[in-house]
């Protein structure tokens, strides 16, 4: 109950603070550019979208997910709107909850809008629809991870330029450990061992697997994990800060 | 129905609230004086349970603020010192929104948001946005939302802060009709709203209470005046902010 009326008023801000606008539009022209460059669109006949078009995915979303909830925590202590929050009948849980629920929606709507590549696909092809959709399904987790993430972080300060540093900062280190060519370099010099921790510590192969159509338990249970352990983190900070 | 216990509230090695005890009751407006650190803003911020308590106890209307903070939080409006409000919403949509946060629906939340503006004169600025209001405008949304939910306990943090003399007059007014069947704690600098508003007064030093009475007993104390006792009781020196 409280949940949804954080939630509700948290989606509203955020698309008159035209946050959601400049979300969905740089999102969803970024993503369908990039498979139709670099992600080489046309000349893998790459019906499942998986490298064409998700494989790019983490990489905007490391940056552009914290930048969407950067203000999540910061703003609230800056303002002193924490002070009324805190001092309503509603525990710090259900507000912790609305606002990450809140922020997940903006990015469905950006994810959804991106249906254009879906049609296409469906019209040049024969595709399997079913792969594709677990790929957003995947692409809709490895942003809700990334949201958590800034969530805590932006819980520890009131500068927001500070909170989406550092939220870019671990994002990128996620997104880069589990990545190609990261790991093919380990491989010629480390140990395998090392190899599989990178890129079971990594969002990518989780994220690849999704995208192939394979959603594996382990990879639930990763994801699942870091964006508890993030919310559960959030209102810890959020208490301690007040001791 | 404030009851405070022993309250002790220590930021690291500083101690800003030591050992406070006092006691509102139905019917009461208590003032809260004190020199700028003395401890006002972060004593309230204890009582409404937005601060956790290093010892001592709270209770509002019977409930423990420490046992059962939500219980307790519903019987409390409450204005914080800097009248924080989310710039991005209308002062009608704010209202709306912590109406529906203090547990208020439908028809119900509509009246008590047109009380609410009503009271604190916000019919002309209903619909406009929260970050071009002036600052007593501000101060008024915000104490607006205090009152939504017709709280059965006050704590103002310096209400008249950034008003306008007639909007101070009118704001005293209100206190004191609404203190008639309601507690109510409210700080300020103002010593005349003590005589104003208050049925009893105490004043903060350091922490400590250091003088504690109705507003006629505290100006015999100073000698006639009320600005003599409260040069005489508090330190001349405000500990380092
Ligand atoms: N979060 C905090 N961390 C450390 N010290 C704090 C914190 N909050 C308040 N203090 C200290 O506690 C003391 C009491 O502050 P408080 O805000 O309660 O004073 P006040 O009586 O409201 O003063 P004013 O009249 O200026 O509003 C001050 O010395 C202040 O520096
Ligand atoms: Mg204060």
């Amino acid at each position: 109950m409280n949940t949804w009326t954080i939630f509700k008023r948290e989606l509203t801000s955020y698309f008159t603070q035209l946050t959601a606008y400049a979300v969905i539009v740089i999102f969803g022209l970024l993503s369908v550019g990039l498979a139709f460059t670099f992600g080489s669109f046309w000349r893998y006949e790459d019906a499942s979208l998986s490298y064409s078009f998700f494989w790019w995915h983490p990489l905007l979303l490391m940056i552009l997910a914290p930048a969407v909830t950067m203000r999540l925590w910061s703003d609230e202590h800056r303002t002193g709107t924490i002070e009324l929050l805190g001092t309503m009948p509603v525990s710090m849980g259900s507000a912790i909850l609305g606002k990450f629920f809140a922020s997940a929606f903006v990015w469905l709507i950006a994810l959804a809008l991106t249906f254009p590549i879906v049609v296409s696909v469906n019209w040049l092809g024969d595709p399997d629809n079913w792969t594709i959709f677990s790929g957003y399904l995947g692409s809709f987790i490895v942003c809700c991870t990334f949201l958590a993430i800034s969530s805590l972080v932006s819980a520890f300060t009131r500068d927001q330029v500070v909170a989406l540093i550092v939220s870019v900062a671990i994002c990128f280190i996620l997104t880069f450990c589990g990545i190609d060519p990261v790991i093919n370099e380990v491989r010629r010099s480390g140990s395998a061992e090392t190899v599989n921790l990178l890129s079971t510590l990594g969002v990518y192969s989780h994220f690849l697997d999704a995208t192939r159509g394979l959603i594996r338990l382990p990879s639930l249970i990763y994801f699942i994990g870091l964006i508890s352990v993030c919310l559960v983190g959030t209102n810890l900070v959020l208490k301690s800060q007040r001791a | 129905m404030i009851e405070v216990k022993d309250l002790k509230k220590q930021f690291g090695q500083k101690v800003a609230v030591d050992n406070l005890s006092f006691s509102v009751k139905k019917g009461e407006v208590l003032g809260f004086l004190g020199p700028n650190g003395a401890g006002k803003s972060t004593t309230m911020r204890m009582v409404t349970g937005f601060l956790p308590v290093t010892a001592g106890e709270i209770e509002i209307c019977g409930i423990s603020m420490i046992g059962s903070p939500t219980e307790a939080k519903r019987k409390i409006g409450y204005l914080p010192e800097s009248a924080p409000l989310y710039n991005d919403m209308t002062v009608r949509g704010f209202l709306r929104f912590c109406a529906s946060m203090q547990g208020l629906k439908g028809a119900a939340r509509a009246t008590a948001v047109d009380e609410a503006i009503e009271t604190c004169f916000l019919e002309s600025v209903a619909s406009q946005s929260i970050d071009t209001l002036s600052k007593g405008y501000r101060h008024r949304t915000c104490l607006a939302q205090s009152l939504l939910h017709n709280p059965e306990v006050l704590v103002l943090d310096e209400p008249t802060d950034g008003l306008d003399p007639n909007q101070k007059s009118e704001v005293r007014k209100l206190i004191k009709r609404l203190g008639e069947d309601r507690a109510i704690l409210f700080s300020t600098h103002i010593l005349e709203e003590v005589s104003a508003a208050c049925t009893r007064a105490v004043i903060v030093d350091q922490g400590n209470i250091v003088a504690d009475g109705t507003p006629d007993e505290l100006e015999k104390q100073g000698g006639g005046s009320l600005s003599e006792l409260f040069r005489k009781v508090t330190s001349q020196e405000s500990p380092a902010a």
